[in-house]
């Protein structure tokens, strides 16, 4: 069973914008019955460029089913230009996070809606353009490199995760490994060294975590407006909580996972847990 | 949360209360080791031999072919190494393509790791799940160092005619094997008769706890024991005895054998009525599977359109069980291997849903699915932009 957050359970049993437009200008399509899931995003773009109404139809599961929703909930009053800008992981972070293995949908409602662009700009998708990686779900490695780059993958697997690429025969995996190390070794994505098991107290620990807290990961948070407070350190478990701007922020669990839980184990130890005080 | 309805027995069954009330004991004051010298421990062996006689008795077994294990997977493992052992010269072995990963994955790692010196054949289904024979003997040659093909399919219950295949086998010497884990207790088996030289079976298929299982070796049949260590079931498998679970699992045979006939008329009846509403009731929907050739309480039915996790969610909200072969809910990206090699349609495959009932489950529980689940269909067929193009 997925884990799935109250809020892509919301969007599974609620979807918002159902349904299609008539002669909508952008129709972005993507997917097939093949692959598991599809989507179709149609947008009503007035002519200011701004997008006034969203619906969409979407075959496929939970996952996709929201990121539909969520998608058509986040454009709607966007120029074509912002929303041009939406990422996949602003899709799955309007939905409180994504299972890792299930990414691909927000992959999905991203290339929905670059299409969906194209089509109202009449131009070529440029993702399309690429060489097909994977034959069984049709992936090129412009879009393989995008998401490697974007999403900062570091293993075949979490390509997988992200772009289905290598989820059917596996034949390309081989490929898909070669062209990780290709952007990595052009200095696309960062690779985060773990550390190995360093033996220490856990005064020692508790100290360490503090020491790292307070000089990286305070200012950055309170360059956003944001702050952080260690309320307690048990066994591996560090729970925080988070104060300011990044107190209510819809990305604060991302914040919490991608930034602050990444950086304490790569400067403390690489098995611990960030958590969130629940009051 | 209101009651459970509980129609996903293929992927484990409740313990049924009898066999917990069998195995209590046994978990508190009888803790002896059944190997021990004393009496307190001899009490306990004696209740484990009780057990083996009730395997037995359901399989038309002898008492000493019955080996107990931890698992249904460990039984298979146990049974195809122990044939490659007993047969050190001969590279081959003969499955089917919709085995279940305990025996798919097996042979498949024995083919990768001793470097393609295993080759193994799997034999394809038709598009409604069933074995071709020519196909069978044709794959058999002097190479082979056994068949492991199982009895009956865990998600579409189509049952394979082991009787036949086994008896090819054993006019070529070659060894069989059978993962009878989704058969047993639901169709009868006479090991007198069906002459297989392995049988596996688990006991939380029907309703023994998890974590036991039980290896049925022929009486002559070779065999190399794959768990090393103490002289436990006379030294065919170490480890001390999971005494309170074979207690449970003997009750659980015994309840079996008595059960079997309820399983071909209330469940049975259930199972059709179940099936036969949803397919009346919902547009483009189809059974996967042979009609008849198959266990009492499966059926799998695929809703043409949509998906089967988004399925299976929906029917989580009203605390309805069941399972899917859609990509999705395996964790892979490719619909179930059984529904593959079948040839469903990617339309129909990926919104296959299995319902597998027991004798637990009532005929008010399936109303209320047969009432409940079109609507769910319709709602997402609504939704998906293949329903409203089919026809284009």
């Amino acid at each position: 069973m997925w884990e799935y957050t109250d809020k892509v359970k919301d969007h599974f049993m609620n979807p918002r914008n159902v349904g299609e437009i008539e002669g909508a200008k952008a129709v972005g399509e993507v997917g097939s019955l093949s692959c598991g899931d599809a989507l179709k995003l149609m947008l009503d773009v007035d002519e200011n460029e701004v997008i006034v109404d969203a619906k969409f139809q979407t075959f496929g599961c939970a996952s996709a089913i929201a990121s539909s929703s969520a998608l058509t909930e986040m454009v709607k009053g966007l120029t074509l230009t912002e929303a041009e800008k939406i990422t996949n992981e602003e899709i799955a972070d309007y939905l409180g996070g994504l299972p890792k293995e299930k990414m691909h949908c927000s992959v999905m409602g991203r290339e929905a809606l670059e299409a969906a662009i194209a089509n109202y700009r009449g131009v070529a998708i440029p993702m399309a353009e690429g060489e097909v990686v994977c034959e069984c779900f049709g992936v090129t490695d412009l879009e393989i490199k995008r998401a490697i780059t974007e999403s900062n993958l570091r293993t075949v697997e979490e390509i997988t995760n992200f772009t289905k690429a290598g989820g059917g025969c596996g034949k390309c995996l081989d490929r898909l490994q070669d062209i990780l190390d290709e952007v990595h070794k052009g200095g696309g994505a960062k690779i985060i060294p773990m550390k190995g098991p360093a033996r220490m107290t856990n005064i020692q620990k508790i100290k360490r975590i503090e020491d790292v807290l307070e000089r990286e990961i305070r200012p950055v948070l309170r360059n956003d407006g944001g702050d952080i407070e260690l309320v307690d350190v048990d066994g591996d478990i560090v729970v925080v909580s988070l104060r300011g701007s990044c107190g209510g922020c819809s990305r604060s669990q991302t914040t919490l996972k991608e930034y602050v839980e990444k950086t304490l184990r790569e400067k403390v130890l690489a098995s611990l847990i960030v958590e969130e005080d629940k009051p | 949360m209101s009651k459970v309805i509980y129609m996903d027995n293929n992927a484990t069954t409740r313990v049924a209360p009898e066999v917990l009330e069998a195995m209590l004991p046994y978990f508190s004051e009888l803790y002896g080791n059944p190997s021990s010298m004393h009496r307190f421990g001899g009490e306990v062996g004696r209740a484990i031999t009780r057990a083996r006689a009730q395997v037995a008795n359901l399989l038309g077994a002898t008492p000493e072919e019955i080996i107990f294990t931890s698992c249904g997977t460990e039984s298979d493992s146990t049974a195809i190494l122990s044939a490659v052992r007993a047969n050190p010269e001969k590279r081959h072995l003969v499955i089917s393509r919709v085995e279940h990963p305990a025996v798919k994955n097996l042979a498949e790692s024995l083919h990768n790791l001793t470097g393609h010196k295993y080759q193994v054949t799997s034999l394809g289904v038709d598009s409604e799940g069933m074995l071709d024979l020519e196909e069978y003997r044709e794959a058999l040659n002097d190479d082979t160092a056994m068949v492991s093909v199982m009895m009956a399919n865990n998600e579409t219950g189509v049952i394979f005619p082991i009787a036949e295949m086994a008896e090819i086998a054993k006019e070529r010497g070659i060894l069989f094997h059978t993962d009878a884990v989704q058969a047993v207790g639901k169709v009868p088996i006479n090991l007198q008769e069906l002459p297989v030289d392995f049988l596996s079976l688990s006991g939380h298929k029907l309703h023994a706890p998890k974590g036991v299982g039980v290896l049925y070796v022929r009486k002559g049949s070779p065999y190399a024991p794959f768990v090393i260590g103490g002289h436990q079931e006379r030294g065919r498998r170490g480890g001390t005895e999971n005494s309170a679970s074979i207690i449970g699992l003997g009750k659980a045979c015994e309840l079996a054998g008595m059960m079997m006939s309820m399983e071909n008329t209330k469940v049975k009846k259930l199972r059709d009525k179940l099936e036969e509403g949803l397919l009346a009731k919902i547009p483009n929907s189809l059974l996967n599977g042979h009609k008849t050739c198959r266990l009492p309480n499966t059926t799998n039915i695929s809703f043409e359109y949509v998906e089967g996790e988004a399925i299976l969610l929906h029917l989580d909200e009203y605390n309805i069980c069941a399972s899917s072969g859609s990509a999705c809910t395996s964790g892979s990206l490719e619909p179930s291997h059984v529904m593959r090699a079948m040839g469903v349609p990617f339309t129909a495959a990926h919104g296959s849903i299995r319902f597998s009932l027991s004798v637990f489950n009532t005929e008010d529980e399936v109303d209320f699915i047969v009432e409940k689940l079109p609507p769910i269909i319709a709602n997402l067929r609504e939704m998906s932009p293949f329903w409203h193009n089919r026809d284009k």
